[in-house]
């Protein structure tokens, strides 16, 4: 009771309190221990034992008061703890007085021994007197202190809960959320109800920030009383349907926490978290993510049970290494491969797998996270996709654990620890980041052995003489560890890759000559294990090796190196008894392992060569008899039984030698990372390789998919979710202009959405023909951008109605579904067939989002994601019926839309009869779409011979400039240059004509480009080229589109598809591009120049280069930077051009006159004057360099 | 989650201790202190360690040891990033985070720390939302602190952690709007004896200072974003808008922040500013042994390359060095067998050149491992990827700030191989 004691002397004031907190002690300290934890316990003996008072006259800090405190413990014993407090005695009248400022200032000092270790217990009582206090600083500080020192002092910690239960009801929500903080915190058993009424209160707050406290209170309520647990979970069953992003994060870690295993929670919260991930804080994004790849892991399907299948058979090669290893596999290699193809295909046919579109969902929107700046988020994503994801899309990640390899070396030694697990089930990812693994002599040791690791694992026969060679600079490294891991990597490169066996192994032998042992030890130890593959064919080296006994003294190798000449005596008959006389002579000084080895030694050579070794074995074996271990003694005494024939001998002597000399199998050098992903990536107990506390296996995926539609959410939250939508966040109506932005931001969701779920699903689908209809929707997706475009269209133009609107229909909707609900999603899909799509086509976007009910705030989003599949199909049921229109020739009578997509879109419909100079899309077969491509570039040819004219106005194509568009490498084999070709683009004379020429450099053909998803600056348009269906390697081909830039140097975004693959891509033009050229009458040039003066015309003068002085080179230069015709002119000192702009058709007059000494000057009248100054600048550029 | 912190001086004072659950005693610290007497350099220290009941997370960084318990799973590189925003936390409060940084600040920090977690989970850790709950100090405020006996706790509640942009304050009101932006890149490369590049590639990051007022919306767009291979963000860049049209959206935090990091397309050359002609020889027998290194410009675009300095690691058998530069001076550690050469300013006409004799410890045999060359360089005014930032728009707000970018290109992990003979023994 010393500390009762030590409250005894509290000043006045505080005696009262003292009394109560006696009292109440008096009456709880024998009922006190049980509720401590242990741990708690412990704390509290510790907690005692640095107030050695030596610790606390020489902690820093402090000042006067400990000076103080040093006097006068001069007087008493300075051991006894009992006069320890009296130091504090400042600290507490500074507490009691009423002077904030005093205050402030003994609860800082007090804050200072807390966060240095100090005890500072003894001042409970004075401390909580001021938990009540007006000023905020203080009451902060005092807050930190009963955090940390309530558990210790239960009883007096309860006279500060009032003052919480009061913060509790405060109209202001930081004021309930602290109180509601601090109170969770204290881990004060007796007031586990209260806690829990508090938490029960909190969750249904309206504050947003006060349910995460709440969330954040449930743990620690947990922790401190585990009985709590069901009423807990029914809390966190609550605020798991909360909408908020701020709560989200930290729900789920109470789930993770409290309840990891009743996932059944998750499933109506499941599309929402989905689509909340990217907004919630980084600490939360981890948590969730992490949560639902276990979640994944036991609602679906594996997406790769039909590669699993033939992994055995190297499958997996087939998938990754075929990009870098094609061009050096021989033809039977490639033959294999193609087998193996044709029966994953196969497989595939016979077991049809459709992805989940949930599953899809999580895994398109946890990728975009790879770009977060978190470490830890980026590793969170990348464990779901090497967890869930189709083989074939796992590699995005690789990049980003490139990137976090740059990062601090904590965090390289995490992802190189997880990169080396991923490194071995999927070898093909990280290959061509091959070099970022190579290792610097700064790295820390253990980034090197985890980089050689890493190194090890990549290695396969195209690289290995890279990888060796980079070896071999290691060995020379002064880091003797990290050599030794090197010379064991080199083992592990030898066994793996058959064909490197030998050099390895001459590398390793030259290595035996290094002047570092323990270098030589390495290699002595990995030669053993490579020799034991093949011995017949080194006897030479067990030769060598044996001459080394004499000089290597690391036991282990020695051992080896003996172990080797025993088991391959036969090899080396004539050294081997040699070394065996040796060894016992210094068999008394050897290490254990070596006498062991010895005594092998020996016992071998005496079944063998019994003539020569008999005496000097049994000379060894008597020294073996009396050595001081045990092991070496037992070893002794049952090798001389068996191998010795006496009388007694059992019958094992007889198999002695079958037991010595068994053929035994060579080690399989492994990496130690082999089946580490049993575990979770990214978690401790993947890293520590051991199952650490309150881990959470990750669950094989199920064998059938159980029902998909326990996550359909009920109706209800979609009201909800109308009223949500008015209290739109603040800041996205902070202005008309923000919002706009906001829509702006929205759009490439969806494209983003379809972009990316296109070619893996129509991969998927593609490949199962069984399903037809299914197949049907995937190749309309990826064959017909259009298509897609005006699904967006559509679900923009929803967008864009306004939000009562939409509320309204979406009751209306919520009512059509409660007549047809519950369908499950999965009999809604395909089979549910026509009638449903026909109702679903009047309110297409609408019935995706009530099936998926996803309550997000921004709610189109998901319609078009969710509803994707089913518009695919009726898109191919439209498509199917305006083909028949078209055909029909009849022109689609629906009403012009503003969306100017649209309309061009309807242009191309209607123009396919008229004529075809641009085919229709999704209609033409290969060869056509070649001659049709080609025939342009003819007619091309032809319209130069038209304008023939004006010779100096058009420059010939060839002169044309290209630029790149997509390059080969990002292209992935595909590269794409465009340039404009100057030829009026023929449907639509606004338009700017491009010529696109596509090369194909990979070794597969690629298929269906096209142009899909512009995103495109208001006003302008595309005529998107007709795809292209086959482009076969090595082949080039050229497409014309137009574009209508507005008159504008915008660039215009769209993204290339291939099959496989989408790139985005821009073409901006030059300011000359935007204009055609016309032709004009001198008189009437000057009649027009005259009516753009003042500020349409812009007069620059100039200095003509050297070259360009003559009339002829001015003509040239002016006519390659801008896309006019020369009007002709009386005078040779002046040039004019004349033209007008592509969209709106405003005249662009240019005259250039000479002067003396290539001085010039430059005249350019235009309407746009933006156009006016960009084609001066263009034009002076031309003429001057 | 995380159940305490310890902050740890280099020779293993825990000068700082948070606990966030139950109170963990310091006596856990001992298997760390053990794996750090075996660890050669503070590097070696293994991130983690497993003791018999707790977990132990620590990083290294500014010279200190920030350490963390824990004691049930949790993803280790959730507590590595955390610690990491911990010791940034630190400087960017206080200028520098070091061990009397800490000490000095003692209750400030103490209250970071309380505020960045509750309960070992992250509540608060975007440095605007803390600096508007515990105001950094300034020279002003302390004055006024010791005054009025105020301190830095912020008066008034905050609401930052309230909005759906929690990485941004509210209110924020500025006289002179100015939005800085910094490219800076740096180059990490591997030069072999010829001068022939072995391996390079450019990482860049944005750093940004933003002082504008109220809730701006800001685009920023590049010339040529097709350089950039890979990047990250900070998360208040909408990730979408960057898919779709390569231009960078966010909404601001208030002050100085990372806006971006990349890393250049791989395709792309590295232009490489400078050459380095070096020869360290050791003569077969005898005891010693030359120095010979001339570094001039390369490709600098027209730039001047600036702060050049060359270090050396050389064998440990070295007994002492006799050197003469022909610009700068060089420093030399006996101890650590450490040259450092300090250019400074290349100049091109004049190049810079550092040779001389190095002896050889008596007996010691011929160093095996030559020693490689490390360059540190600056060069202003450029970004040497060639990435330049076309334009900043701003929306949301009336007034018209002040837009500003710089570009630096420096030297990262800038390496010159001096390895001579290597025989291929493998091939």
């Amino acid at each position: 009771m010393t500390p009762m004691q030590k409250l005894l002397q509290l000043p006045v004031n505080a005696m009262n309190m003292v009394k109560t907190a006696q009292d109440q002690m008096g009456q709880q300290d024998e009922a006190k221990s049980p509720v401590m934890t242990p741990d708690g316990g412990n704390h509290n003996w510790y907690n005692g034992e640095p107030n050695d008072p030596r610790h606390i006259r020489f902690g820093s800090g402090g000042g006067d008061q400990e000076e103080r405190a040093h006097l006068e413990e001069g007087g008493g014993s300075l051991s006894s703890l009992v006069t320890q407090p009296l130091r504090h005695d400042d600290l507490k009248e500074m507490l009691d007085s009423n002077k904030d400022s005093l205050k402030l200032e003994a609860m800082k000092r007090i804050v200072a021994m807390i966060a240095r270790g100090k005890n500072a217990s003894d001042l409970f009582p004075a401390v909580v007197k001021n938990v009540a206090c007006k000023n905020i600083e203080v009451k902060k500080l005092v807050y930190v202190y009963l955090v940390r020192y309530a558990e210790e002092q239960q009883d007096l910690a309860l006279l500060s809960i009032s003052t919480f239960q009061r913060g509790l009801k405060d109209p202001n929500q930081l004021i309930r959320a602290s109180a509601l903080r601090v109170l969770s915190s204290i881990r004060v058993t007796i007031i586990v109800p209260i806690m829990m009424l508090a938490i029960k209160e909190a969750a249904s707050d309206m504050s947003p920030y006060v349910r995460k406290t709440a969330a954040h209170a449930i743990p620690k309520l947990y922790s401190l009383d585990p009985e709590q647990k069901d009423c807990l979970i029914e809390v966190i069953e609550k605020l798991l349907a909360d909408k908020t992003t701020l709560v989200a994060g930290s729900v789920v870690m109470a789930f993770e926490e409290v309840c990891p295993e009743r996932i059944d929670l998750i499933h109506k919260n499941y599309r929402k978290l989905c689509n909340l991930l990217i907004d919630v804080e980084e600490w939360g994004q981890v948590v969730i993510i992490n949560m639902l790849t276990r979640y994944a892991r036991t609602q679906f399907l594996n997406p790769n049970m039909n590669e699993s299948l033939l992994e055995e058979g190297g499958g997996e090669k087939a998938f990754y290494g075929s990009d870098n290893d094609d061009d050096t596999d021989d033809e039977e290699d490639k033959e294999e491969k193609e087998k193996k193809k044709t029966e994953a295909t196969a497989i595939v046919k016979r077991k049809p797998y459709v992805m989940d579109p949930d599953h899809r969902l999580l895994l398109r929107n946890t990728k975009p996270l790879l770009q977060s700046r978190n470490a830890a988020v980026v590793m969170a994503v990348a464990q779901l996709y090497f967890h869930l994801a189709p083989k074939a899309e796992v590699g995005v990640i690789a990049k980003a654990l490139v990137r976090l390899m740059r990062s601090h070396s904590e965090v390289q030694y995490v992802v190189l620890q997880n990169v080396a697990t991923m490194s071995i089930k999927r070898r093909g990812m990280f290959e061509p980041y091959l070099k970022s693994f190579y290792i610097r002599s700064t790295d820390p040791t253990q980034i090197k052995v985890l980089k050689l690791e890493v190194l090890t694992n990549l290695a396969n026969e195209t690289n290995i003489s890279t990888i060796l060679r980079e070896f071999q600079t290691y060995i020379k490294s002064n880091d003797k560890d990290f050599v030794a891991a090197t010379i064991q990597a080199i083992g592990r490169c030898a066994t793996n890759i058959g064909e490197v066996r030998d050099t390895c192994l001459n590398g390793l032998v030259q290595l035996l000559s290094n002047r570092d042992e323990l270098v030589v030890a390495e290699s002595v130890v990995v030669i053993k294990k490579l020799l034991q593959m093949q011995p017949e064919q080194h006897s030479d080296i067990i030769k060598h090796m044996a001459k080394l006994t004499d000089n290597i003294q690391v036991p282990m190798a020695r051992a080896s190196i003996l172990w080797l000449i025993g088991e391959y005596c036969e090899h080396v008959p004539k050294i081997a008894p040699d070394v065996l006389r040796k060894m016992a002579k210094t068999f008394t000084n050897e290490e254990d392992i070596v006498k062991l080895q010895i005594i092998n030694l020996a016992a071998k050579l005496y079944l063998t060569n019994s003539k020569q070794t008999k005496l000097l074995t049994q000379y060894v074996l008597n020294l073996a008899k009396y050595d001081q271990n045990y092991d070496i003694r037992d070893r002794a005494r049952f090798i001389r039984q068996l191998i010795v024939p006496t009388d007694k001998s059992g019958a094992l002597s007889k198999y002695a030698k079958k037991l010595f000399l068994a053929l035994k199998p060579a080690p399989v050098l492994e990496s130690p990372f082999k089946d580490r992903d049993h575990f979770q990536l990214g978690s401790l107990s993947h890293l520590l390789n051991a199952k650490a506390g309150g881990y959470q296996v990750l669950p094989d995926w199920p064998e059938a998919a159980p029902d998909p539609s326990v996550r359909n959410v009920e109706v209800i939250t979609l009201l909800e979710r109308v009223t949500t939508l008015t209290s739109v966040p603040e800041w996205t109506k902070c202005s008309s202009r923000e919002k706009r932005k906001e829509k702006k931001a929205d759009k490439p969701f969806y494209s983003d959405s379809e972009g990316e779920s296109g070619p893996t699903e129509s991969a998927d689908s593609a490949s199962d023909t069984a399903s037809g209809s299914e197949s049907g929707s995937g190749s309309e997706e990826s064959g017909s951008g259009s298509e897609s475009e005006e699904s967006n269209e559509e679900s923009e133009s929803a967008s864009e109605e306004d939000e009562e609107e939409e509320g309204k229909k979406k009751k209306k909707n919520v009512e059509k579904i409660k007549a047809r609900k519950p369908v499950p999603e999965s009999e809604s899909e395909p089979s549910s067939g026509e009638d449903v799509k026909k109702s679903e086509k009047k309110s297409k976007p609408r019935i995706g989002s009530s099936e998926s009910e996803s309550e997000e705030d921004n709610d189109s989003e998901s319609e078009s994601s969710e509803s994707e599949e089913e518009e695919s199909e009726e898109e191919s049921e439209e498509e199917t019926k305006k083909k028949k229109k078209t055909t029909a020739s009849k022109p689609p009578s629906k009403p012009p839309k503003k969306e100017n997509k649209k309309e061009k879109k309807e242009m191309s419909l209607l123009d396919f009869d008229d004529f075809d100079p641009a085919p229709s899309p999704s209609q033409v077969t290969p060869l056509n779409n070649f001659l049709s491509s080609s025939l342009v570039t003819d007619l091309e040819g032809l319209s130069l011979t038209d304008n023939v004219l004006s010779p100096t106005t058009i420059i010939p194509s060839g002169n044309l400039k290209t630029y790149e568009l997509l390059h080969r490498i990002t292209g992935e084999g595909l590269s794409v240059e465009y340039c404009f070709s100057r030829q009026p683009f023929s449907p639509d004379p606004h338009m700017v004509a491009v010529k696109i020429q596509f090369t194909n450099s990979a070794t597969s053909e690629a298929k269906s480009l096209h142009v899909e998803d512009a995103k495109l600056q208001s006003g302008m348009r595309i005529k998107e080229f007709p795809e292209i269906e086959v482009l076969p390697a090595g082949e080039t081909v050229s497409v014309v589109m137009g574009i209508d830039f507005c008159d504008s140097t915008q660039a215009a975004n769209f993204q290339l598809c291939t099959h496989t693959r989408k790139f985005f891509v821009s073409i901006q033009p030059p300011v000359g591009e935007l204009m055609m050229p016309i032709f004009m009458t001198e008189n009437e040039f000057k009649k027009e120049q005259g009516q753009l003066m003042g500020m349409n015309e812009i007069t620059e003068k100039l200095t003509l280069e050297e070259k360009c002085q003559g009339e002829h080179a001015v003509v040239q230069r002016v006519t390659t930077a801008a896309n006019l015709s020369r009007v002709p002119c009386g005078s040779d000192k002046e040039c004019r051009f004349a033209g007008k702009t592509v969209t709106s058709g405003s005249l662009v007059l240019v005259s250039v006159v000479t002067k003396e000494d290539g001085a010039a000057q430059l005249t350019v009248n235009c309407e746009k004057m933006v156009i006016g100054t960009m084609l001066v600048k263009d034009i002076l550029q031309a003429l001057t360099q | 989650m995380i159940n305490s912190l310890f902050l740890i001086n280099p020779s293993g004072e825990m000068f700082l201790e948070k606990h966030w659950k139950s109170v963990v005693s310091r006596s856990v610290c001992d298997y760390f202190l053990e794996a750090k007497e075996k660890a050669l350099e503070p590097e070696d220290v293994p991130p983690v360690i497993h003791t018999p009941h707790h977990y132990l997370i620590s990083i290294y960084r500014d010279k200190l040891f920030f350490l963390s318990v824990i004691q049930t799973e949790v993803p280790p590189l959730f507590v590595i990033e955390f610690l990491h925003r911990v010791a940034e936390m630190i400087q960017d409060y206080f200028g520098e985070c070091s061990e009397t940084v800490v000490k000095d600040h003692m209750v400030m920090v103490y209250e970071l720390l309380e505020e960045m977690l509750d309960n070992g989970f992250p509540l608060a850790t975007e440095s605007n939302v803390l600096k508007e709950m515990i105001r950094p100090p300034t020279i002003l405020r302390s004055v006024v602190n010791t005054l009025t006996g105020t301190s830095n706790v912020g008066d008034t509640l905050l609401t930052g952690q309230l909005s759906t942009i929690p990485w941004r304050r509210a209110g924020v009101r500025y006289t002179n709007n100015e939005a800085y932006f910094d490219v800076v890149e740096e180059i990490d490369a591997i030069l072999d004896q010829s001068g022939t590049t072995v391996f390079a590639e450019i990482q860049g990051v944005v750093e940004a200072c933003v002082k504008l007022s109220g809730m701006p919306d800001l685009t920023l767009s590049f010339m040529n974003p097709r350089l950039l291979d890979d990047v990250s963000f900070h998360p208040c860049v909408r990730y979408k808008l960057w898919e779709s049209e390569r231009v960078l959206s966010f909404i601001p935090p208030d002050g100085n922040f990372t806006l971006m990091t990349y890393h250049v397309n791989a395709q792309n050359l590295v232009a490489i500013p400078v050459y380095v002609k070096q020869s360290i020889s050791f003569f077969e027998c005898g005891s010693d042994g030359r120095l010979d290194v001339t570094v001039g410009p390369k490709q600098t675009m027209g730039k001047t390359v600036e702060g050049v300095m060359v270090t050396v690691h050389l064998p440990k058998t070295i007994l002492s060095i006799n050197l003469t530069a022909t610009q700068g001076s060089y420093t030399y550690d006996n101890g650590t067998k450490l040259l450092v050469w300090d250019i400074g300013k290349l100049n091109p006409q004049k190049l810079p050149n550092l040779r001389g004799s190095l002896s050889l410890q008596a007996g010691a045999p011929k160093p095996e491992e030559n020693p490689s060359l490390n360059i540190d360089l600056k060069i202003q005014q450029l970004a040497i990827s060639g990435l330049k930032v076309n334009r900043l728009d701003m929306f949301g707000e009336k007034y018209k700030p002040f837009k500003g970018v710089k570009y630096i290109t420096k030297a990262g992990k800038f390496q010159v191989l001096t390895i001579t003979a290597s025989i291929n023994k493998y091939t």
